[in-house]
């Protein structure tokens, strides 16, 4: 139903759980480009194409992790959702964070839904695949359209 | 996790949706959920923002953990109605998935932009739709984090405390 090309930016510090998350997309339904930006200065560089990242495509969802190095998930997110070409592409928060505070905070920044990584490896990947069928085939995602 | 879940207090679900033969068909797919949850419909949009603010009928009504809301409705179109929950400090936080047999790229976009949580397109054949609302219960109810809310106090023009 989505693109046919799904882009995904995930935005996470921890080199095991990028492993994991590609791992658990391999067994994909969807043709899916997984790209990495491991702080949250990173990530913004990679969204406005900036320096390193001048040829990177615009995600069409964004996985993005609370408690970054450099630049907070929080304020990537408020970033993301406060620029007019930027905002409609849907961010899941993904993190280790179950704390109330941070679940409301994100969708009072307009996060596009919150989802607790769990400890356990077998739930972990549970998780991303459950991510995975929803977003990647139930949703539809705004056209592209490049600031 | 089914007798884990039973224990847990429902969630609530408001479905803002004026096709009544859409409303049986979400009822029943929502009846395999694998969570305990609570269906509400609002079938038009004013009738979802006094349900939301808890006026007249809807005096006791809860607060709603996620919203599916169609954006082609009586009297007072989803596209405002979202727009007046996205706007409000004390509703902008609970989830609202947009329900709708439009596909079209304005609609998509506009719902993005008015911080709709996420957009789904009805299917027009039965088993496609009941497969995208089990995917509603799959993912929103059963891994998505909601909010916990304000399920006590006072709703109308309270600002979170959070």
């Amino acid at each position: 139903m989505g693109p046919e090309l799904v882009r995904i930016l995930l935005v996470e510090d921890n080199a095991g759980d990028v492993r994991l998350t590609q791992e658990a997309f391999k067994d994909a339904k969807v043709h899916l480009d997984l790209y990495v930006a491991s702080d949250g200065v990173e990530a913004m560089d990679f969204l406005y194409r900036r320096g390193s990242y001048a040829e990177s495509p615009r995600p069409d969802l964004i996985l993005l992790d609370l408690n970054l190095p450099r630049k907070d998930g929080r304020e990537v997110l408020t970033e993301i959702k406060t620029d007019p070409s930027l905002k409609t592409i849907p961010v899941v928060i993904l993190t280790t964070s179950g704390s109330d505070a941070d679940i409301e905070r994100s969708y009072q920044l307009n996060a596009n839904c919150y989802v607790s990584k769990p400890v356990d490896l077998e739930q972990f990947l549970s998780v991303v695949r459950s991510i995975d069928d929803f977003w990647l085939s139930a949703v539809r995602f705004p056209k592209e359209k490049r600031a | 996790v089914q007798n884990a879940n039973s224990c847990a207090p429902a969630i609530q679900v408001l479905l803002v949706e004026d096709n009544p033969g859409d409303v049986r068909l979400t009822r029943e797919a929502f009846q395999d959920a694998k969570v305990h949850l609570k269906m509400h419909v609002a079938v038009d949009g004013v009738e979802a923002m006094e349900f939301l603010f808890q006026q007249g009928r809807f005096a006791d009504s809860p607060r709603p953990d996620l919203i599916l809301l169609d954006l082609n409705l009586p009297r007072k179109d989803g596209r405002e109605v979202l727009k007046e929950i996205k706007q409000h400090p004390s509703l902008k936080s609970i989830p609202v998935v947009i329900l709708t047999t439009s596909a079209s790229d304005v609609d998509i976009e506009g719902s993005y932009l008015l911080h709709a949580n996420c957009y789904i397109s009805k299917p027009v054949d039965l088993e496609g739709f009941l497969t995208v609302v089990r995917s509603i219960d799959e993912f929103w109810l059963s891994v998505v984090r909601l909010p916990a809310g304000e399920r006590h106090g006072p709703r109308i023009g309270s600002n979170s405390a959070r």
